[in-house]
């Protein structure tokens, strides 16, 4: 008896010391090379991107982070549910990570999945300081492929993020250089007639809107694993595997339209959770989001990774090639899409940033009014026409210009198609629905939700144990991917349990989309659109999760700590 | 002591609890806040020649440091004039600029002028932002220390003929509701200056040279003034300058 509980104890410790990694990350100021400039930035050990973290469900590890910056930092396990203190977000979870300090996380790994790690402190992320994370599972994966290559995009922009900012606040257009000229209403004149584009431009005028409002921060350099369109980060294979491509849109801005020219991608895991399979031609990777495909390859050629930025301002390209050095035809990006009317609805349906502000209430009915009168001419002007007669992705407004084609004519990806594999949680009736309007006013550069700025705004206040629905009215013309941290967000796409979890969802303009979540992580957390400069500008609310399966979560001494930093 | 130091003594005291205030708020939000912006820029940094031979170099700058909800400004306007190797403009506005509507600011401060001739201070409302269809407005009340009231308005309007070429029409006039002879304001109608100017963006939007074209007239009584004093009333000026933004 004595003896088989040795074993067990020693068995015990055999597996603990299998199942808890140490993991040692320093911050460090970086050179970033992309092709086109170098730029100073922040990077984790030496290097932007920072190193593929390979952890195992299961594990328990210990993440040793040492801030080389002569600023404050911190680290932000983006995706991984881990107890509130461990999630790395300043003033929320912990104070930060002074200079010169190391700050040991330690967390479970509980589930599997490509993720990824970045900071949450000022614009160190755009800046560089981001890297990946691959956490293998413990049982058998619903799929099979011969090898992995993590695909890490991002867009890196000569400019630093404060300065960015500041442009930005300055003047909202400052990088947009894809603005409608007057050679752009000749063009449109000849196809439409004058009159017409003359109404179209008097409409979209009269709004102090722009159609070219799709690219806040253009001027940037898509990079796949730090390396430019130039540079051309290559993955090898042999003839005849299937290769596992984690995507993950590491971008500060920028959505990408992702395609393998000449193949399939066979869609296996959004956000890190395993979805049915899908097969695809392209699909949009938002910012802050992963998706798993797997892609088999028969000949030996190479074939280009094209991910084209949503505003075809910028792209990010690699390859796949049987031998270094092999490359294939990079396309060139498509026209630009215009925003429509359709995408200015929510906008003008519910009036703007400011709830009392009923004179832009009355100039917004006045457009719609004239808007109405040509309704025709409106569709006439899309330039993307042909957009009416596509299958509609529930996910855009109809008739909104931004709604994707695939560039071969074939299937892209939707938010609809998505179906887990294998639910977490028993579908059951959502507790209560919250409200959340995405609010902004673009000419001023000031993003919010309900119209106030996280600097104004209270927490949202959750109960553990409930399954809150969120309803995102996306009232701006910008397309925001809203990030909950700690908690997954389960994405309606109107399959009860099969409704896909994620952890971030991208909300398109005009559009409302529903997420509902079980509320099973105690604590304090952060909720923000991912775009670094609308969650800076005010797009961000802090999360607190009351009670708790023990209720001992001393959630105010946290605060105190992290407001006395 | 003059009395628009005074003004500027009391800026100061105006802009030290706003600061405070912002020391106060918590890490959270500092950390994931946009917080105070800054600029500084000249709209206009140019020469002009004009058909009589007159040359003048002209500075429209201005500098800002604050939040959404509250800027402090600093609007510089100067007119050097070759021929008399004088400043014949000399304007610092110092302003607090609120938002009033999702396009509009209301702003209000003083006004300083301290060129070649006598002095004057005013006290300045005024409103700036975007009317629809983009035009860019500026529009402020000015009451002067001598008791006399103005409104000037200024109008931009910018033509992308390319997203780098761009040409900005402007458009600007002063209206004094009484003379105050002593610096060569007539009572109504002064001025009115329109121009037309073609810039590249060369830098980002940090610099822009352009070349344009620009036509100033003198009216009423201002006019009979200006020529009084040997001036003329009415000229056509080439420019040459850029615009600049940090």
């Amino acid at each position: 008896m004595k003896r088989s509980i040795l074993t067990a104890l020693l068995a015990g410790f055999a597996s603990l010391a299998v199942n808890a990694g140490e993991y040692n990350i320093s911050v460090d100021r970086v050179q970033i090379d992309t092709g086109d400039f170098v730029k100073e930035g922040i990077g984790y050990n030496g290097a932007s991107p920072g190193p593929i973290l390979r952890f195992r469900e299961g594990e328990e590890v210990t993440i040793n982070v040492t801030n080389n910056l002569d600023e404050m930092t911190s680290i932000h396990w983006h995706g991984l549910i881990l107890p509130f203190e461990q999630d790395g977000v300043p003033g929320i979870s912990f104070p930060g990570i002074r200079p010169g300090e190391t700050f040991t996380y330690q967390f479970p790994i509980v589930q599997a999945g490509t993720y990824w790690f970045h900071s949450h402190s000022g614009f160190q992320e755009p800046n560089g300081a981001y890297g990946a994370i691959v956490i293998e599972p413990e049982g058998r994966e619903p799929f099979r492929y011969d090898r992995e290559y993590v695909v890490q995009l991002t867009d890196k922009h000569p400019h630093s993020g404060d300065r960015i900012m500041r442009n930005l606040k300055t003047s909202a257009d400052y990088y947009n250089r894809q603005q409608q000229t007057v050679g752009d209403f000749f063009s449109e004149s000849a196809r439409n007639g004058f009159v017409a584009t003359l109404r179209d431009r008097m409409m979209w005028g009269e709004m102090r809107m722009m159609k070219a409002d799709i690219e806040d921060v253009q001027g940037f350099t898509g990079l796949i694993n730090g390396k430019g369109p130039e540079q051309n980060w290559t993955g090898l294979f042999e003839p005849g595997e299937r290769i596992r491509l984690r995507f993950i849109n590491s971008s500060a801005m920028t959505y990408f339209d992702i395609r393998i020219p000449g193949l399939t991608m066979t869609v296996v895991q959004a956000d890190g959770n395993n979805v049915q399979p899908v097969n695809v031609d392209e699909f949009r990777l938002g910012v802050a989001e992963t998706y798993d495909v797997i892609v088999h390859i028969r000949d030996e050629e190479a074939y280009t990774i094209f991910a084209e930025s949503m505003g075809r301002s910028g792209f990010a390209r690699g390859t796949l090639a049987p031998k270094e050095g092999m490359t294939a035809d990079v396309p060139e990006l498509r026209e630009p899409p215009l925003l429509t009317m359709a995408d200015m609805a929510g906008h003008m349906d519910h009036g703007d940033m400011n709830d009392d502000d009923m004179a832009g209430m009355d100039h917004g009915g006045a457009a719609m009014g004239s808007g109405m009168d040509h309704s025709a001419m409106g569709h006439g002007n899309m330039d993307q026409g042909s957009g009416s007669s596509l299958p509609q992705d529930p996910f855009y407004a109809q008739g909104s210009g931004l709604t994707p084609v695939a560039s071969n004519g074939g299937r892209f990806l939707s938010y609809a198609d998505l179906r887990a594999q294998n639910p977490l949680y028993e579908y059951r009736e959502p507790t209560r629905e919250i409200e959340l309007r995405l609010t902004g006013n673009m000419e001023r550069y000031e993003w919010s939700i309900n119209g106030i700025k996280y600097e104004d705004a209270d927490p949202i206040v959750l109960q553990y144990g409930e399954r809150v629905r969120f309803k995102f009215v996306n009232e701006t013309m910008m397309t925001h991917p809203m990030h909950l941290h700690g908690m997954w967000s389960i994405l309606d796409v109107g399959e009860g349990k099969w409704n896909p979890l994620k952890h971030v969802i991208s909300v398109a303009p005009a559009t409302t989309v529903y997420m509902e979540t079980e509320v099973d992580a105690p604590g304090e957390w952060a909720f923000h659109c991912h775009l670094s400069y609308h969650a800076a500008a005010g797009m961000f609310r802090k999360i607190v999760v009351e009670g708790g399966p023990d209720d001992q979560v001393d959630v105010s001494a946290v605060a105190r700590e992290g407001g006395d930093a | 002591m003059k009395s628009w130091s005074r003004g500027v003594l009391l800026l100061p005291l105006i802009v030290a609890p706003v600061l405070s205030a912002h020391a106060d708020k918590d890490r959270a939000v500092d950390a994931h806040s946009a917080g105070a912006q800054w600029g500084i820029g000249a709209e206009k940094f140019e020469y002009r020649y004009s058909d009589t031979g007159e040359e003048l170099a002209v500075v429209e700058g201005d500098a800002f440091y604050g939040s959404d909800e509250l800027k402090f400004r600093w609007l510089f306007e100067g007119e050097w004039e070759e021929t008399h190797d004088a400043w014949e403009t000399v304007e610092n506005q110092f302003v607090a600029q609120v938002p009033v509507d999702d396009f509009w600011d209301a702003k209000g401060g003083i006004r300083i002028d301290t060129p070649k001739g006598p002095d004057r201070v005013y006290g300045v409302l005024g409103l700036t932002g975007l009317a629809p269809y983009w035009f860019e407005i500026d529009t402020n009340l000015y009451l002067s220390d001598e008791g006399d009231a103005s409104v000037d308005f200024e109008a931009e309007y910018e033509l992308l003929i390319t997203n780098y070429w761009i040409v900005s029409a402007t458009f600007e006039t002063m209206v004094a509701l009484s003379e105050d002879r002593e610096i060569g304001v007539g009572k109504g109608l002064n001025y009115t200056e329109m121009g037309l100017r073609l810039s590249y963006d060369l830098i980002d939007r940090a610099f822009s040279p352009y070349v344009g074209v620009v036509h100033e007239r003198k009216f009423g009584d201002t006019a009979d003034f200006a020529e009084g004093d040997g001036g003329s009333t009415e000229d056509w000026f080439a420019v040459i300058g850029a615009r600049i933004a940090f």
